[in-house]
């Protein structure tokens, strides 16, 4: 077995030649125009990609699972919950649409606030167990894909058309003045759980173990909770919903570098993420000429992974 | 001093443990026996913390637990589950190092090596401590878990039914090595068990449980008769002393 710091040096420049290959790769049209263009898409993916990674990861601890991620808790579906409201109220050219800064924020708050009272409300009443979270999550997620379902029935067709193109990531339209925003909740975010990365190492023994070790387990499970909103909020906000990629690079993460520590899977997760979709996108643009989105690609190999991930689970169990 | 006052725990509308009162013998066995359901596990993880009381408290020298930081909670009183799933990979030395976390938090100083060194020592463990968990049997992954919580160094350390799927050989060799933690560190042992003639052999005191009520609380000579079992498991359970040692003999008892 490779010592884990040969595999993140192989990681890293993976990465760093893919993130160079897009950068420069056939460069047309004026490099003058074109290099800034496909930095701001290569910043954002290394943002939304590490987002993905380190909400993921941490979520996976807590509920002690490697199959469920944020998405399951229905977060990214209140994304488009909220934009299809948005279009469907006030319409395409309202200041919640023009203006990106409000839509982002707007965006963030409502996932956060839906977060915590999903977590208040299965928490408070009565302790109950993790598991009970998830699957109201699951419910409450298809509930909430069935009213945007609705909601997109009956808008309006040209609304519809503009809708689409928000709910569908993208990394061709990224919105520079926010991709500065999600840098700095980024950054705020690795400072405020930073600190928190050991004990999701003790974590990681289980409830019992952790509490026996002085870990205040509710606590940090409720710090986690929120973090991950914030994270999973920013990425989609960013670049839309990319459901299976957290998925995949964790277990990738998982299987690669074999650790108890936080602080080398995030890492390694988020390099992952990195080669996946700035990989991802350079395949789009230059083998596929546009004529697929990422998030499809993602989805359809993570679609695949996640079927293999239950066989192999259901078999162990078995 | 541990002081359980009044303690009690519903499940539901199902009282688990009920208006529980028992002060543990410092530097002393305590064994918890008692059937099935009597709520040995129940109140163990509310001493431990791990569960919250309805009623009652649980005092650690006069203050309340609940109200302890977990940190300093963590450097006194240590709780070793039965089930002990992991879904990470871990050397021994590392899950043993865990042990180390209330006072180093994760960054581990010479002292800390030290005392890990020494925990591996005692439930000999030092050849093999960069095995991997997942390649041990039950009884020295159990041996593992038990040198982490020794790592741990607290004054307390409880224990759920550690000799679970545990032979013979090696339930003894626990037993005594709880026994010298007791008789050579001065610790106070709190240990839940099925098997009276481990309580009746090792422990220095037993509390007896049965349905969320503590039905006997004293030394083991005093515990360890037949009429007093009689009262705790509903069944005649016959007792011969063999080498100083009361055993219960209740293999062809009728009820």
């Amino acid at each position: 077995m490779r010592k884990n710091s040969t595999k993140f040096i192989i990681l890293t420049i993976i990465a760093i030649v893919f993130i160079l290959l897009y950068a420069f790769y056939n460069i047309q049209g004026g490099f003058g125009y074109a290099f800034p263009r496909r930095l701001v898409r290569v910043a954002a993916m290394i943002v939304t990609g590490i987002a993905i990674a380190y909400s993921t990861i941490m979520f996976q601890t807590i509920t002690r699972n490697r199959i469920l991620t944020p998405s399951v808790m229905g977060i990214d579906s209140m994304y488009e919950v909220v934009q299809t409201v948005i279009y469907f109220v006030l319409g395409s050219a309202s200041i919640f649409v023009v203006n990106h800064y409000l839509n982002f924020g707007v965006a963030i708050i409502a996932m956060i606030i839906f977060a915590l009272i999903l977590y208040r409300f299965l928490f408070r009443a009565d302790k109950h167990p993790i598991y009970l979270l998830l699957l109201a999550g699951m419910i409450i997620g298809t509930l909430l894909g069935s009213l945007v379902s609705f909601l997109q029935v009956i808008i309006d067709p040209v609304e519809y058309l503009s809708l689409q193109t928000r709910l569908f990531a993208s990394f061709n339209n990224v919105k520079t003045e926010l991709l500065y925003v999600s840098l700095v909740i980024l950054g705020g975010c690795f400072i405020y759980g930073g600190r928190m990365l050991r004990d999701l190492d003790v974590m990681s023994l289980g409830r019992d173990t952790a509490m026996n070790l002085g870990v205040n387990y509710d606590k940090i499970v409720l710090r986690v909770l929120v973090l991950s909103s914030i994270l999973i909020a920013t990425s989609t906000a960013l670049v839309g919903p990319i459901t299976f990629l957290g998925l995949i690079v964790s277990n990738l993460a998982y299987q690669y570098i074999v650790t108890y520590k936080h602080s080398l899977l995030i890492a390694g997760a988020s390099l992952i993420s990195i080669i996946a979709l700035v990989g991802g996108q350079f395949l789009v643009q230059h083998v596929f000429h546009l004529n697929t989105t990422i998030s499809v690609i993602i989805n359809f190999i993570g679609g695949i992974y996640f079927i293999y991930l239950l066989l192999k689970e259901s078999r162990a169990a078995g | 001093m541990i002081e359980i006052k009044g303690v009690s725990k519903l499940f539901g509308k199902k009282p688990v443990v009920e208006n529980v009162t028992v002060t543990i013998h410092p530097k002393k066995i305590t064994s918890f026996i008692g059937p099935n359901g009597a709520g040995k596990s129940t109140l163990l993880s509310m001493v431990s913390r791990l569960l919250d009381s309805d009623t009652g408290e649980v005092l650690l020298d006069k203050s309340n637990v609940k109200k302890m930081k977990s940190v300093d909670f963590a450097k006194r009183v240590a709780i070793l589950k039965q089930s002990n799933f992991l879904n990470v990979r871990l050397t021994i030395r590392e899950l043993v190092s865990f042990g180390r976390y209330p006072y180093s938090k994760g960054r581990l100083n010479a002292e800390d090596e030290k005392h890990v060194d020494q925990a591996l020592e005692y439930m000999n463990l030092t050849d093999m401590q960069d095995k991997y968990l997942d390649e041990l049997s039950g009884g020295q992954k159990q041996r593992a878990f038990i040198s982490m919580v020794i790592a741990q160094d607290t004054e307390y350390i409880l224990l759920d039914e550690p000799l679970n799927n545990l032979d013979m050989k090696h339930s003894v060799q626990i037993m005594k090595i709880l026994r010298k933690l007791v008789d050579e560190l001065d610790k106070t042992v709190i240990i839940v068990l099925h098997d009276i003639n481990f309580a009746s052999v090792y422990s220095d005191r037993i509390v007896a449980l049965k349905d969320g009520r503590v039905v006997k609380d004293g030394p083991t000579n005093e515990i360890i008769n037949s009429a007093a079992l009689k009262e705790v498991y509903d069944m005649h359970i016959p007792v011969q002393e063999q080498d100083g040692c009361r055993i219960c003999v209740y293999f062809n008892s009728h009820s």
